[in-house]
């Protein structure tokens, strides 16, 4: 048995499956210790902020301490945040339609441009040939642009409740920092927001463990039911195994993912939990497990060892359970390790078409799935809404299958390079 | 030749028993549902109606008109005369529209598409895993990684992907629907161009998802043949390398055969999903909007269509295979 495990260990396929397997398993018990956020909580007033650390701006002004740098680069910084590469040409574009000759605009000098474009500029003005949009967009621009070069600070005001007029409590100048480890709300959303505004990598880290825990439900279910019948069916044989198998290939030419349809939408919403999609799912995919199992049982059947020990007067249950068992325990273990990422992408799949479990109390892969491709996620450019999940999802599978390969190499010499 | 009838009318009694199997699994499933399916139609065709026996009469119309009412066995009775009719009863969602109508005309779609690429990703990942197993060294050590992440991928993220890469950054092809939204089908040269563009990222999606699980299982069942001994006997006696290799890719390939019947129910199932990502007029769109619509008529015919046509895929496979597996016929007249 040990010297078994060592071999398994020492082929490349399955310890790298291993290795990602333990690293998603560590990640998804040891993360919610360390930032106890609910996974659910609606946090974004919005749909899909993108990744970054968000700093509470009201915060910042009212810091305790701030600091004053005196950097060169940040006046350059400030405009070109302003002014892209893309509105500059727009600029020259305008001024060239409006009759400044091309040599005296250099769209690189922005002092010289901006001057320039004050100068020239009437919003009311409407060249021929311009559509609306554009000229809107003019305008925005020139909105956007107003005192862009100016070198003064902002003034901060308050209400006065009782005279209703602005008073000024202080000033932000444009060299004030604050240290961002002493702004009082800080909060790091390291895949950003999903379409109702939750936090993508809490959700994410929640779904993978959803999502793992049925697997684990599906593939033992499949694997225990797979295992008994064929067990039963491969060893007593006569009518036992006829009825095993009339059921066994009736269930291997309808396709699961049609009866999956049909049972899931007959629980109805409100009945299908995350842990009833998984005994689903166990339910639909024992038939292959089944196939598998009895073939290799009957080539035992007979084997010297199985006649000995059933000459030795021993019970079925004993000949099964010592002298069959320990013979497919490497494939059933590889059986169980492919149930369990087939069920996971099942749940996904059926997430996908709206069948899924019900969306008010945990997340699963399938389901942000869903919810992205919803809300479009994938056309709008919002790829950390589907990305992940998508990624997370292949390296579960993919860990597995490795583990598989890596397995079915140690028990099968014949495949040995 | 009448061991092969025989064979051949063993397998077409199985399929039968199966499809009948299907048939009731697909009339029951859906109906036992909870909830009521006609207060969810009434609700939206009487929006507005404020007068409550006027919703009254509307549901008392639906509820006569899909005799959700009666006991289950009076509702069978009824389906079956629909499905002998032909129209398989009204779609709730669609009403006054009949299945039938719904589906068939988006039945060609998933065919059309389906189809054609698992198998061409079956045929390229054979191909692709015999070159594998026989040529080894560089060519192995690239193409297993891969075909391993690859045929792991989710059927759906696969389609997101090329959508995401092809369609959105890329736009060269159209992101979703069968054809050009602003076209009414009809044959012309522009409406067939728009099919043929929009065709391909549904298309290549599904067939990446076929090349990488089939050239997995080609590799090592070539594996496996190559190191057999009647290969090494063939070897010592100084039979050609190239006529060695056509047996044993014959050999190899029958289990891929019997693997392609065996995984094209699966497969369906993930065409159904990339379907849907693409907006495509197919069976897994209506299927999603039957979902939507809580529309059990339409849920319950449209998955026995597929079911037949995986049953019907199923069995020509098996057909096939008895006329290239001598030991199929031998076992068959013994």
């Amino acid at each position: 048995m040990r010297n078994t495990i060592r071999q398994v260990f020492h082929s490349s396929n399955f310890l790298i499956g291993f290795i990602i397997f333990v690293f998603l398993l560590l990640t998804v018990l040891i993360y919610p210790l360390i930032i106890r956020y609910d996974s659910l909580q609606i946090i974004g007033q919005g749909t899909f902020f993108p990744p970054g650390l968000y700093v509470n701006t009201y915060d910042s002004i009212n810091a305790n301490t701030i600091y004053v740098l005196n950097l060169d680069d940040a006046a350059t910084k400030r405009i070109s945040d302003k002014l892209s590469n893309t509105d500059r040409l727009a600029i020259e574009d305008w001024l060239v339609t409006y009759g400044i000759p091309e040599t005296e605009i250099d769209v690189n000098d922005t002092v010289n441009l901006l001057e320039l474009w004050e100068n020239n500029y009437d919003p009311k003005l409407s060249f021929p040939g311009m559509t609306y949009a554009k000229r809107q967009y003019y305008q925005r621009l020139n909105n956007s642009l107003s005192g862009l070069l100016a070198t003064e600070g902002v003034s901060i005001a308050t209400l006065n409740p009782d005279s209703g007029a602005l008073e000024e409590t202080g000033t932000v100048n444009q060299s004030d920092y604050v240290n961002v480890g002493e702004v009082a709300n800080v909060r790091l959303l390291p895949l950003g927001t999903d379409n109702f505004g939750r936090d993508v990598l809490t959700e994410l880290v929640k779904a993978t463990g959803v999502s793992l825990q049925i697997g684990l439900i599906a593939g033992l279910i499949a694997t225990l039911i797979g295992l008994t019948l064929g067990l039963l069916g491969g060893y007593i044989g006569g009518f036992i195994d006829d009825v095993i198998m009339f059921f066994t290939n009736i269930f291997t030419v309808i396709p699961s993912f049609v009866l999956l349809i049909l049972i899931s939408f007959s629980i109805g919403q409100e009945h299908r939990g995350a842990n009833t999609i998984a005994v689903v799912i166990g339910f639909t995919a024992w038939y292959w497990t089944t196939r598998a199992v009895r073939a290799q049982v009957i080539s035992l059947r007979n084997r010297d060892h199985v006649n000995l020990s059933k000459l030795s007067g021993h019970s079925i249950f004993h000949i099964i359970i010592n002298d069959i068992l320990p013979y497919i325990a490497s494939y059933v273990v590889m059986a169980f390790i492919l149930q369990i990422s087939t069920a996971i992408l099942q749940e996904a799949s059926l997430s996908i078409l709206g069948l899924g479990p019900r969306t008010t109390e945990v997340p699963t892969l399938g389901l942000m799935m869903n919810w992205s491709l919803i809300y479009q996620a994938e056309l709008l450019g919002k790829w950390w809404a589907y990305l992940p999940v998508i990624v997370v999802i292949a390296l579960i599978t993919f860990s597995m299958n490795l583990m598989n390969t890596g397995l079915d190499q140690v028990f099968n010499p014949a495949l040995r390079d | 030749m009448k061991g092969y009838r025989r064979y051949f009318l063993n397998k077409a009694m199985w399929f039968a028993i199966t499809f009948l199997c299907a048939f009731l699994l697909n009339f029951i499933l859906p109906r036992l549902m909870p909830g009521d399916p006609v207060a969810g139609i009434v609700a939206h065709i009487a929006q507005g109606q404020s007068a409550s026996a006027g919703v009254q009469a509307i549901y008392q119309q639906y509820t006569e008109l899909f005799h959700t009412n009666e006991p289950l066995i009076n509702q069978f009775l009824y389906y079956i005369r629909n499905v002998f009719r032909g129209d398989f009863g009204f779609s709730f969602s669609q009403y006054p529209r009949s299945v039938v109508s719904v589906v068939s005309s988006s039945i060609w779609w998933t065919i059309a598409l389906q189809f054609p690429a698992i198998i061409l990703g079956w045929l390229i990942g054979n191909t692709l895993g015999a070159l594998a197993a026989y040529i080894k060294k560089g060519f192995d050590k690239v193409l297993m990684p891969i075909s391993i992440f690859v045929s792991n991928f989710p059927a759906f993220g696969m389609a997101v992907i090329l959508l995401v890469i092809f369609g959105v950054s890329l736009k060269w092809f159209p992101t979703s629907g069968g054809y050009g939204y602003d076209m009414i089908p009809h044959f012309s040269l522009d409406f067939i161009w728009s099919v043929i563009v929009h065709y391909q990222l549904p298309f290549w999606s599904i067939v990446l998802i076929a090349i990488g699980g089939q050239a997995i299982g080609m590799r090592s069942m070539a594996i496996y043949e190559l190191n057999a001994d009647y290969v090494k006997y063939a070897r010592f006696m100084g039979i050609k390398d190239r006529k060695i290799i056509g047996y044993v890719f014959r050999n190899a390939m029958l289990p891929q055969v019997t693997g392609l019947a065996l995984s094209i129910g699966t497969m369906v199932g993930g065409a159904l999903i990339a379907e849907i990502i693409f907006s495509y007029p197919g069976l897994g769109y209506t299927m999603l909007h039957g979902v939507m619509g809580q529309d059990y008529p339409l849920i319950s015919y449209t998955t026995l269509i597929i079911t037949l046509m995986v049953l019907v895929a199923m069995f020509a496979i098996d057909i096939i295979y008895g006329f290239i597996d001598p030991r199929v016929k031998a076992a068959q007249t013994e």
